[in-house]
């Protein structure tokens, strides 16, 4: 559109000469540039295709029915479909458990972050922490499991919890929680920070103290893009893979008890691909069918997360 | 709280009619304050506070296994010979896969939803799929790995495979933070350039693209210290657990430190945990720098702004 609009300027001067060989490059950059955009669809059509394409393979196998009501999970041990049981929700329920408790971590803890970024701290004492933050959330997750199981583990066990067994979904889940906050925090901040000066002031005037501005006011103004980051950062536990395998044990158990092993769906997919699984055989199959399983599982949570922030920009 | 937030609500019942009944309860109002502003304050030091407990852990686990034997030794499985050179060269050629595939790529991407793409269905489609694709967890990219590349293209558990997976792992994050940095470049630059005949592409070249560079190169090196932590996915494709030799080409078989890491601390040995804790000093020394560059880097570009 632009080259149409240079050439009427152009026609007829002498300074202006027409160039065939820009035009083809214009051309050819273009579609080279396209081409680049169209990976991302190539990738999630290829991630698409190999979670479901396998998944259908093992759901001949294992009915889908058996699949969502068994209450066990004895794949490692199966040769044959008939004799093992393939209940996800054994999985599923440690994914969701160990999300529970790094919630319980990190919702508050993070919100609380993002308030005192947004609201209290002084610029110069801003342009360290959130640098700070950023490194924290730089940690590879491999060091947090690391982390989780020679120190956290060890602590509680000589401090409060001697129970606790060596590998178990308490401290995993612990540092797990720790991991989020900075994506808790960072996301809450930009809702917060976006709200107009306008309406604190307005509840400044009013005679409301600091506090309560930022709690009554500027919390719910922002309410959407914190419940956004609250999402993403379910989502980010549920996919959390290193800090489990390492720390949370092998243990495929259906339990509430947090000082256990337990195995989530990220760490069976580690621990059976960190062992020999011949491509065709049951266990290689299995791992696409929670692979899949989890897939949609982050998929449904970060659309919710997407329309949040997408509702919250249109606020203002 | 809840007896502030009452007072509060009891004094506007009151507020109206009354004159001389005013209560505001000040004091009260002004200690929660105070409480509430350690709170949060407190909120804000826990993470810095684990950091620093992981780091000094880490630290005096690590630091005395650090020697030259360490850095120039192969993998064994014994703790006493092991070294971690073959995990800091597999890494070295991922990351030389990933700067040659996932930032031109990223970038290109970037430019062209920022400054070709029309509004239609296709692109906003192209746009909510990065968005998802960045929150896909890691672990999935692996699987996919696994599935296509190792096996349908039949690239084997290489070197070469694992850079494009990490490739594609990290191309979201390059594409959104590249597309930031572009639509901040004002308009008028491009107005500037094509005043004086410049056409699109070329108007871009020479004068968005510079422009948008610093917030790009921030947002790729953040992108780039990710692929290097990143174990999930490597795993998954099947780098091994030692490599008694070094990485020969493409389709090498390989290991990285993160995976190096995480094999030395599945070791029950004590000696195996201390080596885990002094490759996590030597990737945490990386990540650091990284990082801090890039942060320093998008300090010095807001500034100028």
């Amino acid at each position: 559109m632009t080259v149409e609009t240079r050439q009427g300027q152009g026609s007829g001067q002498n300074l202006w000469r027409e160039s065939r060989a820009r035009n083809v490059r214009e051309r050819l950059v273009r579609v080279v540039l396209r081409a680049c955009a169209y990976v991302s669809i190539l990738t999630t059509f290829g991630i698409v295709f190999v979670l479901f394409g396998e998944a259908f393979t093992f759901f001949q196998d294992v009915s889908i029915v058996r699949f969502l009501t068994e209450t066990q999970w004895t794949a490692g041990f199966a040769t044959t479909p008939e004799d093992g049981e393939f209940g996800i929700i054994v999985l599923a329920w440690a994914t969701i458990f160990s999300t529970i408790i790094a919630c319980v971590v990190a919702l508050p803890i993070g919100l609380g972050a993002a308030i005192y970024l947004s609201e209290y701290a002084s610029a110069g004492l801003r342009r360290w922490l959130k640098p700070a933050l950023e490194i924290l959330a730089g940690v590879p997750t491999i060091v947090y499991g690391f982390f989780a199981l020679t120190f956290v583990t060890p602590f509680l066990q000589g401090t409060i919890l001697p129970g606790i067994q060596i590998y178990n979904i308490l401290s995993a889940s612990l540092v797990m929680g720790v991991m989020i906050i900075p994506t808790v925090a960072s996301v809450s901040e930009d809702a917060i920070y976006a709200v107009p000066r306008g309406l604190r002031e307005g509840a400044y005037a009013l005679g409301a103290t600091k506090r309560e501005v930022a709690t009554k006011v500027v919390v719910p103004a922002a309410i959407s893009g914190i419940v956004a980051s609250f999402v993403l950062g379910i989502s980010r536990a549920v996919g959390e893979t290193m800090i489990m395998a390492v720390a949370a044990g092998a243990l495929a158990q259906l339990t509430v008890n947090p000082l256990e092993s337990m195995q989530t769906m990220t760490a069976y997919i580690v621990q059976v691909t960190s062992g020999e699984s011949p491509r065709g055989s049951l266990e290689y199959e299995t791992i696409f069918a929670v692979g899949a399983t989890l897939f949609v599982m982050t998929l449904l949570l970060n659309t919710i997360a997407y329309w949040f922030v997408r509702r919250f920009r249109e606020v203002y | 709280m809840s007896q502030s937030s009452t007072e509060v609500t009891r004094q506007k019942e009151q507020e109206p009619g009354t004159g001389g009944n005013f209560k505001t309860s000040v004091g009260a109002r002004h200690g929660w304050d105070r409480f509430f502003t350690a709170l949060v304050f407190a909120a804000t030091l826990i993470g810095l506070a684990v950091l620093g407990v992981l780091l000094v852990d880490v630290g005096r686990q690590g630091v005395p296994v650090l020697s030259w034997h360490f850095f120039t030794s192969l993998g064994s499985a014994d703790a006493e010979n092991a070294g971690f050179l073959p995990a800091i060269l597999g890494s070295l050629w991922l990351l030389g896969i990933v700067l040659i595939v996932a930032v031109p790529v990223g970038i290109a991407a970037a430019v062209y939803l920022e400054e070709y793409a029309n509004d239609n269905w296709l692109n906003r489609l192209i746009e909510i799929n990065i968005s998802n694709l960045a929150g896909v967890p890691s672990i999935i990219y692996g699987l996919l790995g696994l599935g296509v590349f190792v096996y349908i293209f039949g690239l084997g558990r290489s070197i070469l495979t694992g850079g494009l997976i990490l490739s594609l792992l990290i191309l979201p994050v390059i594409i959104i933070a590249t597309r930031e940095a572009v639509r901040a470049v004002p308009q008028s630059v491009r107005e500037g350039a094509y005043a004086l005949g410049a056409t699109q592409w070329e108007a871009i070249r020479h004068h968005v693209l510079p422009q948008a560079l610093p917030g790009a190169l921030t947002g790729t090196i953040l992108a780039l210290s990710r692929a290097i932590g990143e174990t999930a996915p490597l795993i998954a494709i099947g780098a091994v657990p030692y490599m008694t030799f070094l990485p020969e080409g493409l389709l090498s078989s390989f290991t990285a430190m993160p995976i190096q890491i995480y094999n030395w601390t599945g070791e029950p040995e004590e000696a195996f945990q201390n080596l885990a804790a002094a490759g996590i000093v030597v990737l945490m020394l990386v990540l650091l720098v990284s990082n801090a560059g890039a942060i320093w880097l998008r300090n010095k570009f807001q500034r100028r702004n």
